[in-house]
């Protein structure tokens, strides 16, 4: 670690002196901005298909506003199976559905399918922990008003589990952000790649600390972004 | 107004089945504060949910405004609860909502257009008394004033009958009485059937024409909550009675009783009714040759009508104490002899 630290100076010092630095600060701003991109794109698309997802694992629950215990049983295989399988793997794994999908399984684009679908079964479920957390006594009560399940979803489930839910996301963020950083390793681009190449690859340690103090921020930023909106969702609901 | 025949609700679980009402059969007036009493386990809120459906009878009828409740279909079933407004004991309001969002929600349900229902919102909170906390959360509201919300949430389609289920039994007497004070009122004013259950006597006591009383799945009693309070008919009832008024004799005094010399009797005299009481008791002390002794009594009124029962120690010939009694029977006096002295009968 002291070794390491040292050259970390020691190299720093260097590449500012000959001016390389410039060129260390746009790889790692190109690939910063790559990382950002399959994020933002996987968590949005995980949560399109990952929110009713788990939004149908929990209403067709024993006892729940559409019971369907067939349906459930499915789905949650489904979703288990998925979340049993290594992500490093998975990528291997569903590498022709990439291929079919996006035309390549290098890329940044083509990172953006494993990281959805693994994402999606980890959305599901945390979204079943959220809409888990509301009291029956709200759903009973819309019940009473003749509320139709769509009604109860929108108006009751999403609403009151929402804090909950947001908090889920930046979860997702981060998850996302790791694992985005595996399929770096295999070709998809972005701070994993640019790590995985220069700093492992090539033993370059400025650019491999400079990586990992991107991420820190990243996930840092994250955090307090989904922590922020979670307290001002709460702010007058508790 | 509400038509409950043979209900029959069992639950089943995995690993038994629980009988929650057995063979119940109840008729609720238009217009009426109906009490449904018992203790806990009792089958209160399977009765009452059964009544809109949040519990599917297992076998039985249940009428609500001439329509059979269990014939439904699914979106007749929604339209008929938009009908039936229900409050509950843990208000179950909505966090993410303001109060008068709150109140707006039924009114959503119902596609009640936007205008009209800000409208109806505004009024209803008016009634409740709480429009100033319009833009409150539920959070930031006492639990009485969280159950006005429910009320008016309760009244927003205009419901012909209001569900109560403990409404008041997470709020603290002075609140409860505000709370019935307000059903009442809204039972008056919109001439909408109460029908609400609860563990409470005070709550009878306070706002119900009728009460029935249930007891291990079944109603064991059934009538006017004055015959009800000065003369259950069950141990059920009178049980609950005790937990208001103290009909128990006290100990002490029934010490006394056995002490008694012989011309002397210990009776406790139920008594209903402005006429009733202490007038016949003077009176029955100056028309017999015999002397009275209060040794303890009670009053409590329902609805404006006092009852209540006295213990009196009477002495005299056992033959005069005979007809001074029967003068009390023949005054509509409920008469129980505790303890008779030791040489008679
Ligand atoms: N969903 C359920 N599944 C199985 N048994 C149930 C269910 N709901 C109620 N029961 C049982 O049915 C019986 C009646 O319950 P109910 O809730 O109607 O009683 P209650 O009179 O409302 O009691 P409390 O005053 O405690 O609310 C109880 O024995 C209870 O355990
Ligand atoms: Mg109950």
């Amino acid at each position: 670690m002291l070794h390491l630290l040292t050259s970390f100076d020691y190299h720093t010092f260097m590449i500012m002196l000959s001016g390389d630095y410039g060129i260390v600060a746009e790889k790692v701003l190109k690939a910063t901005w790559e990382t950002i991109y399959m994020i933002f794109i996987a968590t949005g698309l995980s949560y399109i298909l990952g929110l009713p997802l788990g939004i149908i694992l929990v209403i067709t629950e024993k006892g729940h506003i559409a019971e369907n215990l067939f349906l459930n049983r499915i789905l949650a295989f489904l979703v288990n199976t998925v979340r049993s399988i290594p992500f490093i793997i998975f990528l291997i794994l569903i590498i022709p559905l990439t291929r079919m999908i996006v035309g390549t399984s290098i890329g940044t684009t083509a990172s953006i399918v494993p990281l959805t679908l693994a994402a999606i079964p980890f959305v599901a479920r945390l979204v079943e922990t959220s809409l888990k957390e509301i009291e029956w006594g709200l759903v009973e009560a819309a019940l009473s008003m003749g509320a139709t399940n769509w009604q109860i979803i929108t108006k009751v489930l999403i609403p009151e589990a929402l804090p909950s839910i947001t908090l889920g996301i930046a979860i997702t963020t981060i998850n996302l952000i790791g694992y985005s950083a595996m399929a770096g390793i295999v070709g998809g681009g972005g701070l994993g790649t640019l790590a995985y190449y220069y700093g492992y690859q090539r033993y370059d340690n400025l650019i491999l600390w400079t990586t990992v103090i991107v991420l820190i921020f990243m996930v840092q930023g994250v955090q307090t972004l989904g922590d922020k909106a979670t307290a001002k969702l709460n702010e007058k609901r508790r | 107004m509400i038509e409950i025949k043979n209900l029959t609700k069992i639950y089943t679980t995995p690993h038994q089945q629980v009988l929650a009402l057995d063979n119940v059969s109840l008729t609720v007036n238009k217009g009426e504060i109906f009490g449904i009493i018992g203790l806990s386990g009792a089958g209160k809120s399977t009765l009452i949910r059964c009544i809109n459906m949040l519990e599917k009878p297992t076998s039985g009828t249940i009428i609500v405004d001439g329509e059979d409740m269990t014939l439904l279909s699914k979106d007749e079933l929604r339209l008929a609860r938009q009908k039936i407004g229900m409050i509950f004991q843990h208000f179950n309001l909505l966090s993410s909502r303001t109060v008068f969002d709150n109140v707006m929600f039924p009114l959503e349900i119902a596609k009640v257009p936007r205008k009209e229902a800000k409208k109806r919102v505004a009024e209803l909170l008016e009634l409740v008394g709480l429009k100033d906390k319009a833009r409150a959360y539920p959070s930031q509201l006492s639990g009485g004033q969280k159950q006005r919300v429910g009320i008016a949430r309760a009244l927003a389609n205009d419901p012909k009958i209001l569900l109560s289920d403990e409404a008041t039994s997470a709020l603290d007497p002075e609140t409860t009485r505000s709370i019935l004070k307000l059903l009442k009122d809204i039972n008056r004013q919109l001439n909408i059937t109460i029908l609400l259950i609860t563990h409470d006597m005070n709550v009878i006591k306070q706002i119900c024409d009728r009460v029935a009383v249930i007891d291990k799945a079944r109603i064991v009693e059934i009538g006017d909550v004055l015959t009800i309070f000065s003369n259950p008919a069950t141990p059920t009832s009178r049980s609950f009675l005790d937990s208001i008024i103290k009909s128990e004799v006290p100990e002490d005094l029934l010490h006394l009783a056995q002490n008694n010399k012989e011309s002397s009797r210990l009776v406790r005299i139920s008594f209903i009714g402005s006429s009733a009481g202490e007038p016949i008791i003077s009176t029955m002390i100056k028309k017999f040759d015999i002397k009275a002794n209060i040794l303890y009594g009670n009053i409590d009124r329902v609805k404006d009508i006092p009852f209540g029962n006295l213990i009196l120690e009477i002495m005299g010939e056992p033959v005069i104490i005979k007809e001074a009694l029967d003068f009390l029977k023949d005054n509509g006096l409920e008469i129980e002899v505790l303890k008779n002295a030791p040489s008679s009968n």
